[in-house]
Formats: structure tokens, sequence, C-alpha cells
């Protein structure tokens, strides 16, 4: 009873919050409630059992993807009403979208349901939930089981990384930047003079 | 109906009543640490700190509590006012819901979950929301650059803290906060963590923007930062996360390096004092960090500090994550 009351709880307030990320007419209220979002979807994770996800799921989107979101929807200098309004052209566009990833879901879903070979598909089954945290039973999927595509996905990631960086980054000619091993090597005869003065006279 | 009451009335007046005494003692404990950081700083100063409401100045915090209870809250008219709130009670109530899974003694704990060190990393990494949505509301110039600073401020150093957390849960193998205390470590292991405890203890003091890296709202620099423009009751829940914050901080230490609820240095002959006492005088320990370090150390310059986050610590706890868990692989250590 408690369970089915939290999921509907949960639930909800996501359903709700999504909506109003496409409705909000502040781009950074958008943008806080996705976060909101995201922290419920947290919830129905560990309702669900899982977790591991949960929390991650909390810290990777909630604690730092949100934040960059966040730090550059506040930055923008752009009017959104502006941008809102051509926006009911592209209705027809998302319609076919969302039903296409809605009919792939189904899709997926009824294969998995109703199919009797479905289950001996997988290379490497899960490990029985009763017996391992989800936490051990993930770590042995991805990091034992799925070792090669899971190294594969971590260097295209590195490499769009460096990417990134390398089509980004350009060096300024005449900014001073701070050496700081410079800084640091500097010893006390060449950062300084001692000279004797007599009364009366100065340097 | 009896056994409705059997089954969800009565554990959740037990629940309510172990909350209400928890955050009773937790609110105590954070009014009488504003006392103690200012009695040990003027200490430190060669002052006498709060000496006149009470004896000893020990009423101090309570007429504080309710001058800033008294006063008025402004919201500015420009201000985002929802969001502007928002922002100081998601603040205190972080600092609150996280030590729903900090173990104080064996078995006292609210909830007792898996994955209780992810919790807690979940709970301290949303708390740069609190900032930076006062940062944005307030709509001004001051408290906009000390969001900012914060924002970026606190996700560098979660990064190092993650991997220090990571150092730790490899030498235990487990991610429930009781099993990481009371997992036995051999000395070996205890001498490879202690760098850690280093960069763990600088990075808490980042964390929660206490100086040295008070910079979010460095009075010198951009006046009060992002709690610029809060007043009375707004202001005063700021505060009171802050401090809750930095006493969490502390039983996380605790809990990680300095083994929780045990007698210390493992002197079985101490145990027979209430894992409690041990516990909060650990807390005690590393909280006094907090305020010897504030009082000893100037402030950061923004620039020095992004360094330190991202191209000191970042590489030694990352190389050092390697070290560890290749001298748990050759020692053949590792938690089954």
């Amino acid at each position: 009873m408690l369970t089915a009351f939290a999921f509907y709880l949960f639930a909800a307030i996501t359903l709700l919050s999504a909506m109003m990320v496409i409705t909000a007419r502040n781009p950074v209220h958008s943008v806080l409630f996705l976060i909101l979002a995201f922290f419920n979807a947290a919830g129905l994770f560990v309702l669900l059992g899982a977790e591991f996800i949960a929390m991650i799921l909390v810290i990777v989107y909630v604690g730092a993807v949100a934040v960059l979101f966040l730090f550059v929807v506040m930055m923008l200098d752009i009017s959104f009403a502006d941008l809102r309004k051509g926006a009911m052209q592209y209705v027809p566009v998302g319609l076919i979208a969302g039903g296409v990833l809605l009919a792939e879901l189904i899709a997926v879903f009824v294969a998995w349901r109703f199919s009797n070979s479905a289950e001996q598909n997988i290379a490497v089954p899960t490990p029985d939930a009763a017996e391992v945290t989800n936490t051990e039973a993930l770590g042995q999927v991805l990091y034992t089981d799925y070792i090669y595509a899971f190294q594969i996905s971590g260097l295209i990631l590195l490499v769009a990384m460096i990417g990134a960086i390398v089509l980004t980054h350009r060096r300024r000619p005449g900014v001073r930047k701070q050496k700081i091993e410079e800084q640091v090597s500097r010893t006390q005869e060449e950062a300084m003079e001692i000279q004797k003065v007599t009364p009366g006279t100065g340097i | 109906m009896i056994e409705i009451w059997n089954t969800y009335g009565m554990p959740t007046l037990f629940m309510l009543m172990h909350i209400g005494i928890l955050i009773g003692v937790l609110l105590g404990a954070v009014a009488y640490y504003t006392y103690l950081e200012r009695k040990v700083m003027g200490a430190m100063q060669r002052r006498q700190g709060p000496m006149t409401v009470g004896p000893f100045g020990l009423l101090q915090p309570i007429a504080d509590g309710v001058k800033l209870l008294s006063k008025e809250t402004i919201v500015p008219s420009n201000a985002n006012g929802p969001v502007f709130v928002i922002a100081p009670m998601l603040t205190f109530t972080l600092a609150l819901i996280a030590w729903a899974v900090i173990p104080v003694n064996a078995k006292w704990v609210l909830a007792d979950i898996n994955v209780g060190i992810l919790y807690l990393f979940a709970v301290s990494s949303m708390g740069v929301y609190g900032v930076i949505m006062a940062g944005w509301a307030s709509n001004s110039k001051y408290a906009f650059l000390g969001g900012l600073r914060s924002a970026s401020q606190m996700v560098s150093y979660e990064v190092s803290m993650g991997l220090v957390i990571v150092c730790v849960l490899l030498c235990v193998g487990s991610l429930n906060l009781s099993e990481i205390i009371t997992t036995e470590r051999p000395f070996w292991v205890q001498v490879m963590l202690f760098p850690m405890l280093i960069v763990f203890l600088v990075s808490i003091l980042a964390e929660t923007n206490r100086a040295p890296f008070d910079l979010p709202e460095g009075e010198s620099e951009i006046t009060g930062g992002f709690m610029v423009e809060y007043s009375a009751m707004t202001f005063a829940l700021f505060f009171l996360g802050e401090y809750a914050n930095m006493i969490l901080m502390s039983a996380m230490t605790v809990v990680l390096f300095l083994g929780g609820w045990l007698p210390p240095f493992g002197i079985d002959a101490l145990a027979f004092v209430p894992g409690v006492v041990w516990f909060s005088l650990k807390t005690l320990l590393v909280m006094f960090f907090f305020v010897w370090s504030r009082a000893t150390f100037p402030r950061y310059r923004y620039d020095q500090l992004m360094r330190l986050g991202w191209k000191v610590f970042l590489p030694f706890t990352l190389f050092w994550v390697v070290v560890v868990s290749g001298s748990l692989i050759y020692f053949d250590a590792l938690p089954k």
C-alpha cells in the first residue's frame, strides 16, 4: 500500500515537472523543474529496488550535469519568448519523433513480455537479485562480462572530449598567464637585494 | 484497524520520534557549534569571545537565534520570489536529510541502507543548488558572482572527494556506512589511506565553503556573496545549513577514516565507553579542525583554488586510486 502510494506520488510529480519543463516561461525555472523530474525518477528507481542506479542518477545528473545546464542557462542572454514564437510549426515533427519512440518502447516491451526465448538471447544473464546487491550485479555485468564494450565506449568518450578541447581551445596572444612554477622556484637571491643604508643619505 | 496501526502506525510513530530526537540534538549542536567557534577563535586570537549573555556567554547562541527570528524577512522587489525563498529551505533540508544514514553507534541509524555512502555523496552534491538558486534569484551582481563561484568550487572539489571515497571503498568492499566502520583495516592499509585523509580534510573545507576557501561569501571581495540579499529567517536557514553541513562533513570523515563509534586506536580497554561518545568526540575533533583552519589560514585566491582542485588533487587522487587498487591486488587483500 505504502509502496503504491509512493509510486503514484513520484510518478505524478515526475510527469508534472516534466510538463513544466517545456511550459515554464522562465528558462531557469525549466531547468529547476528538470532537476525535480530527475530527482523523482531516482525515487522511482529506489522503489524498483535499483538503489545504486538511483543514487548515481542523483550524483551524475542532478549533481553535475544539471549544474552545468543551470550555469549555461543563467549566463545566456537570449529572449526565450522570441525563440518560442515559431515553435508551433515544429509540432508535427515532434509528434512523429515522439510516436516513433513510443512505438519502439512498446515493441521492446511486447517482445520481452510475450516471447518465450527472449531471456535466452541475453549473452550473460544478470545475477539473481536475491543473492547479490545490485551494486555487485552491475559491477559484474559492466566490468567483467562486458568489459571490452565498456572500455571501447570509454575510449570513444575520451576521444570526443579531447576533440572538443582541441577544437575550442585557442591561445590568444598578449594574455599574461601566471606561471606557478616560476613563482615557486624564485629564490631569495634573485628576488631581493639587501642594501646597506647609512643614516641621513638614503639609497 | 489494529493491524493497520501495528504495521504502519507504530513504526511511523517510532520513526518520527527518532527523527525528532536526531533533529533536536543536531540543532542544539549547530547552535553551540557557533558558540564553540567564537570561543575557540577568541582563544586563538587572544580575545575572550562571547561572555556577557549568561555564564561564560553560554546563552549567546539562543540570543542570536531569537534576534534572527524577530527580524523582518526582506524579499528584494526585483528578486525571483519563489526561488528566493526556496533556496535557503533547500540548503537547510539537505543538511538535515543526510543524517538519516549516519550511524552514530552500532545499530543507531535511521536508515541502514545498502548504498549509504552514495546517498551521502548525492545529498552533498545537491547542496550546490541552494547556493546557485540564491545567487540567481537575488538578482544582484554580488550574489550572482558568489553563486557562480560557489557552484564551480563545489563541483570541482566533489570530483576529488569522490575519488577519495573510492579509495576507501576499495579497501572496505561495501557501500554501507556501518560496514565501512566495522571492516577491519590492516595497518599498511591505514598508512596508505592517510594521504587521502589529508586530501579529504582540505576538500571538505572547500565543499562547505569555509575559510580558507570561503570565496563564495568572501566579505572583502564580494560583500556577502550569495547571502548578500538575505535577512532574518532566510539568512538564519543558510547559516544553520552551513554549520549543519560542517558537522555532517565531520561525521563523514569520522565514518570513512576515523573508525566511527569504535574506540580510538583499537584499544579494547576503552570499549566500555558508549560508542556514541566516541563518535561525538571524534566528530568534535574534526569540527575543531574547521575552526582551527579558519583562524589560521588566509583566504585563497580564486584561480589558486581552482588550480588546487583540478591540477593537484584530481591527478593525485586518481593516481592514488591506482596505487591502492594495485597494492590490494598485489597483496591479495581485496575485500571479498
